[in-house]
C-alpha cells in the first residue's frame, strides 16, 4: 500500500493584462465552476483579480497583452524575475495582436495627429506628465523582451484550452493540447 | 522590329509552349531588359496559360525581372568565399561611386548593383554578374574601370576581354579528368555492350550519384527504364542536373567548358540504356555564357553523328537541347529541377511517385549529375571492373572537388574516393587551417580534428564544394553568411522552412549584433530539429547544418558575442522610447529603462 501523500502546497500564480483587451482574462473566467477546482491548488499573486500590485516570487505568471508602454516592459521584467514560468496568453502577447496596427505608423505622426493636429479633439499638447508611461516606439511581442516559457494562441484562447494549459503545468505535465483545443484542421 | 513583333518572334520559335516558359522568358528578356505587366499578359494569351500562372513563374526566379531594372545590373556573388577575398568592401566601393543605394535602380534608370548568391567562381572570386555575363577577379582598380564604362554607357560586349576570362585552374587529375578518350569512343562501345549490357556494367561498376546523395546509377536507370510511359505520346527522357548551385561548388562548369564532350556522351549512354530519345541540359542561369559554345558543341556532335538518328550507323536516336535556369538554388532538386523544365516555379513535387517513374511532362525521367554522366562514359569504354577497381568498396572511381577559401591553389582537384581531408589541404596548400566546409552550407563544417576523415560515401559524402577556413576566420560569420543563403533559397512552398529559414536568419543577426543570449543558442537548436523533422524537402531538412556544426565545433565564436546570460531583446529597449521622449520632451528617469542588471 502507498504511503499517505501530504496535500501538496498549493502553487502561487500571478496573472496581468498589458496592452490586452482584457477579453483573455474574460476567457479564463470562462472555465466556469472549474475556477472552485482552481482554486483548491492554487493561490492568486497579483492579478486583476486580487488587486494585489506588486508581484512576489510564483510558480506560474500568466501574461495576455503585448507591449505598447514603459509600463507594460516593468511589469514584464517583474513577472519574469519572479515567476518560474511564464506564459503568454492570446494573440496580442505572442504577436503583438491588434495594437500592433499602429507598427506601420511612426509614432510621432499617432502622437501628433492624436493630440494636436485632429480635428474636434482638445489641443492640450502630447501628454507629458513623468507619471505617465511613455509608448514605445513600436509595439512588442513579449517573447522579443524577455524568455517566454510557453504560449497559448486565440483570440482569445478557448476556456477548455486553458483549462487544460493550466491543469497540464500545475501537475507537472508538459502541456499537450492537441486537436480541438490548438488544432483543429 | 517592335515589342510585339520581337514576343511574337520569341513564342513562335517555340512554339508557343506553356512548358518552354522558362525559355520564353529568358529570351524576351534578354532582348527587352525586363518582363513588363503587358509582356507578361501577352505571353500568357499565346500559350493560353492563366496570366496567374506566368506571372507566378516570373516571380519566383531571381533573375526574372518583373520591374525595370538598370540597363547595366551589377550582381555581386555573396559566397562566403567571396566575402573572404573582399567582396563587401568592393561592393560598397561601387555603390558609393555610382551614388547607389544596393540593391536600388538608379534614378536615370542606368544603373542597379545587389547581391546574389553563390556564382560558382569561387577559386577565382571575387565574382559578379553583370548583364547576366560573369566577371571573376574583382580589384578596387576594376570596380573604377567598370564604374566609368557604365558611366559612359559602353556596351559590356565592349568591355575588357579578360575581365570574362574564367578559368578552369584544374590542378590534380586523376580518371576522369584524364581520360583520354576521343568523342563517340565511349558511345562506340556502349552501342557495342547494348542497352541491357550497359545497364549490367553500370550496375557492377556500383556508380552512384555524384550530387552528394550518393544514390545507385544503375538502380535509377534501370527503374527509369522499366517504368511504361504515360498518354498519348508515351516517352522517356534523361536529364543532366547542371543547376550547380550549392555555394562553394564549381566542378560542372569546368567540365561543361572543357569536358562538355564527355558529359554529351554520358548523356547519350544514359538514353540507350532507359531507352529515351530526348535528352535536357538545365544549365544554372549563372552559366549563362556557356549556352553558346556548349550549342555549338551539339552541332559539331550532330555533324559527326554523335547525335541524331542513325547514330554511329545503328538505330539509336537521342539529341539533347538546353533549358537554363534563372536564379534559383533550390532547382537543383530534381523534382523541382522538372517544375522548372516544364516552365513553373521550381518547387519540389510531394514523392512518391519518383521522377523514374513519373517525371518530365509526367514521363518516366532519369535526373543525373553531369559528373555521374561523364563517369558513365569510363564504364563504357573501361568496363565495371577496370573501374571499381578505383575508389573504395562502397564508393567506387573518383570525386572532383571544388577547393576555394584560405588555401595557395584553389581550383578543381580530382581524387580516387577514400582520400584523406589532410591530404586534399595539403595538396591545395593549405596552412593555419581551422576548418573546412564540405559539400556547401547544406553539408558538414569539419575542424581540424576530423582531418583524417575520408571522402567517401562511407565517410563524408560530398558534391565537390570544399572550403577551407584559416585561423583568422570567423567560423560565426560563415555561418551566419550560409543561414542568409538559406533565408533568401527557401522556395517558400512549405512553412517550416518558409518561416524556419528566416527565424534562424534573424536570431544569428541578433547574436551579430550582440544582443544574443542562451535562451537564443537554445532556439537555434530547437529550430534545428524542427527543420530537419518537418520540411518538405533536403533544403529545409538540411538548412540548419551549417548552424548547427559550428554551434557543436566552434561554439566560443558563439559565446564571446553573448550579450548576458539573461534573455535580451533584440533591440534597444532604451530607445524604443526616443520617439515618445522626443515628442514630450521628458528625460526624467521614468523616460528610461534602468538596466536590467541595475534594476
Amino acid at each position: 500500500m502507498n504511503a499517505p501523500i501530504a496535500p501538496p502546497r498549493k502553487l502561487r500564480v500571478a496573472t496581468a493584462s498589458l496592452a490586452g483587451c482584457f477579453g483573455c482574462h474574460m476567457s479564463i473566467l470562462d472555465i466556469d465552476e472549474r475556477i472552485l477546482k482552481l482554486l483548491d491548488l492554487i493561490e492568486f499573486d497579483r492579478s486583476p483579480l486580487t488587486d494585489i500590485k506588486h508581484c512576489g516570487p510564483c510558480d506560474l505568471g500568466i501574461i495576455e497583452g503585448g507591449l505598447c508602454n514603459a509600463e507594460n516592459v516593468h511589469v514584464l521584467r517583474e513577472f519574469r524575475k519572479n515567476c518560474k514560468i511564464l506564459l503568454a496568453l492570446g494573440a496580442c502577447a505572442i504577436n503583438g495582436g491588434l495594437p500592433a496596427q499602429r507598427n506601420h505608423l511612426d509614432l510621432r505622426d499617432v502622437l501628433e495627429e492624436v493630440y494636436q493636429t485632429e480635428y474636434l479633439v482638445t489641443h492640450g499638447g502630447i501628454p507629458n506628465d513623468p507619471e505617465l508611461p511613455l509608448p514605445l516606439n513600436k509595439v512588442h511581442p513579449l517573447h522579443e523582451v524577455v524568455k517566454v516559457d510557453y504560449f497559448l494562441p486565440g483570440c482569445p484562447p478557448p476556456a477548455d484550452a486553458i483549462w487544460k494549459l493550466l491543469t497540464d503545468l500545475l501537475a507537472g505535465r508538459t502541456p499537450n493540447l492537441g486537436h480541438g483545443l490548438l488544432h483543429y484542421d | 522590329m517592335s515589342e510585339t513583333d520581337l514576343i511574337d518572334a520569341v513564342l513562335d520559335r517555340h512554339r508557343r509552349d506553356g512548358t518552354r516558359l522558362m525559355q520564353i522568358l529568358r529570351e524576351i528578356q534578354e532582348q527587352l531588359g525586363w518582363l513588363s505587366p503587358a509582356t507578361l499578359t501577352a505571353i500568357a494569351g499565346a500559350i493560353a496559360w492563366p496570366r496567374a500562372k506566368v506571372e507566378g513563374t516570373a516571380d519566383f526566379y531571381s533573375f526574372f525581372y518583373t520591374r525595370p531594372m538598370g540597363r547595366f545590373r551589377v550582381l555581386w556573388s555573396d559566397n562566403i568565399t567571396d566575402r573572404m577575398l573582399g567582396s563587401s568592401d568592393l561592393m560598397s566601393a561601387m555603390c558609393k561611386k555610382l551614388w547607389l543605394e544596393p540593391g536600388r535602380v538608379s534614378e536615370d534608370g542606368l544603373v542597379s548593383v545587389d547581391t546574389t548568391s553563390c556564382t560558382g567562381m569561387c577559386d577565382q572570386g571575387p565574382a559578379l554578374l553583370v548583364n547576366s555575363r560573369a566577371v571573376t577577379r574583382m580589384t578596387q582598380a576594376r570596380v573604377g574601370e567598370m564604374v566609368s564604362l557604365i558611366r559612359s554607357e559602353t556596351p559590356v560586349a565592349e568591355w575588357p576581354a579578360e575581365w570574362f576570362a574564367i578559368e578552369d585552374n584544374i590542378r590534380r587529375k586523376d580518371i576522369l579528368l584524364d581520360h583520354g578518350l576521343v568523342p563517340g569512343q565511349a558511345l562506340a562501345a556502349a552501342l557495342e555492350r547494348g542497352p541491357q549490357g550497359m545497364l549490367a556494367e553500370i550496375k557492377s561498376a556500383r556508380l552512384r550519384g555524384r550530387g552528394g546523395a550518393g544514390f545507385s546509377t544503375g538502380q535509377k536507370w534501370e527503374a527509369c527504364r522499366s517504368a511504361a510511359g504515360h498518354g498519348a505520346d508515351p516517352a522517356r527522357y534523361v536529364v543532366c542536373n547542371a543547376d550547380e548551385g550549392e555555394p562553394g561548388t564549381f566542378k560542372d562548369r569546368v567540365l561543361l567548358n572543357s569536358y562538355s564532350s564527355l558529359v554529351f556522351e554520358g548523356m547519350s549512354i544514359a538514353g540507350l540504356v532507359v531507352g529515351a530519345k530526348k535528352g535536357l541540359l538545365y544549365l544554372r542561369g549563372e552559366y549563362r555564357y556557356l549556352l553558346e559554345p556548349l550549342q555549338a558543341a551539339l552541332e559539331a556532335r550532330r555533324r559527326a553523328n554523335l547525335l541524331g538518328s542513325n547514330i554511329l550507323g545503328t538505330a539509336f536516336e537521342f539529341d539533347i537541347e538546353i533549358h537554363l535556369g534563372a536564379g534559383a538554388y533550390i532547382c537543383g532538386e530534381e523534382s523541382a529541377l522538372i517544375e522548372s523544365l516544364e516552365g513553373k516555379p521550381g518547387r519540389p513535387r510531394i514523392r512518391p511517385p519518383f521522377p523514374v517513374t513519373r517525371g518530365y511532362l509526367d514521363q518516366p525521367t532519369t535526373v543525373n549529375n553531369v559528373e555521374t554522366l561523364a563517369a558513365a562514359c569510363l564504364i563504357a569504354t573501361h568496363g565495371s571492373d577496370w573501374y571499381a577497381a578505383h575508389g573504395t568498396e562502397k564508393s567506387t572511381g573518383s570525386k572532383i572537388l571544388s577547393v576555394s577559401g584560405d588555401c595557395e591553389r584553389p581550383g578543381i582537384y580530382e581524387y580516387p574516393y577514400g582520400t584523406t581531408v589532410r591530404q586534399v589541404l595539403e595538396d591545395c596548400g593549405a596552412s593555419d587551417y581551422q576548418a573546412v566546409q564540405i559539400s556547401g552550407p547544406s553539408g558538414i563544417c569539419l575542424a581540424e580534428a576530423e582531418f583524417d576523415r575520408r571522402i567517401a560515401f562511407e565517410d563524408i559524402p560530398t558534391a565537390g564544394a570544399f572550403m577551407v577556413f584559416d585561423e583568422t576566420r570567423d567560423m560565426f560569420e560563415v555561418a551566419r553568411n550560409f543561414a542568409h543563403f538559406f533565408a533568401h533559397e527557401s522556395c517558400g512552398f512549405c512553412t517550416p522552412c518558409r518561416v524556419g529559414t528566416t527565424l534562424v536568419r534573424n536570431l544569428m543577426d541578433k547574436i551579430a549584433r550582440k544582443h544574443g543570449s542562451p535562451y537564443d543558442i537554445d532556439e537555434l537548436f530547437k529550430l534545428h530539429r524542427l527543420l530537419q523533422g518537418a520540411s518538405h524537402c533536403g533544403l529545409g531538412n538540411s538548412a540548419c547544418n551549417p548552424v548547427f556544426d559550428t554551434l557543436n565545433k566552434f561554439r566560443p565564436a558563439y559565446e564571446h558575442r553573448l550579450m548576458s546570460l539573461n534573455y535580451e531583446p533584440a533591440f534597444d529597449l532604451d530607445a524604443a522610447l526616443s520617439q515618445a521622449r522626443q515628442m514630450t520632451g521628458r528625460d526624467d528617469a521614468g523616460a528610461h529603462f534602468p538596466d536590467e542588471a541595475e534594476a
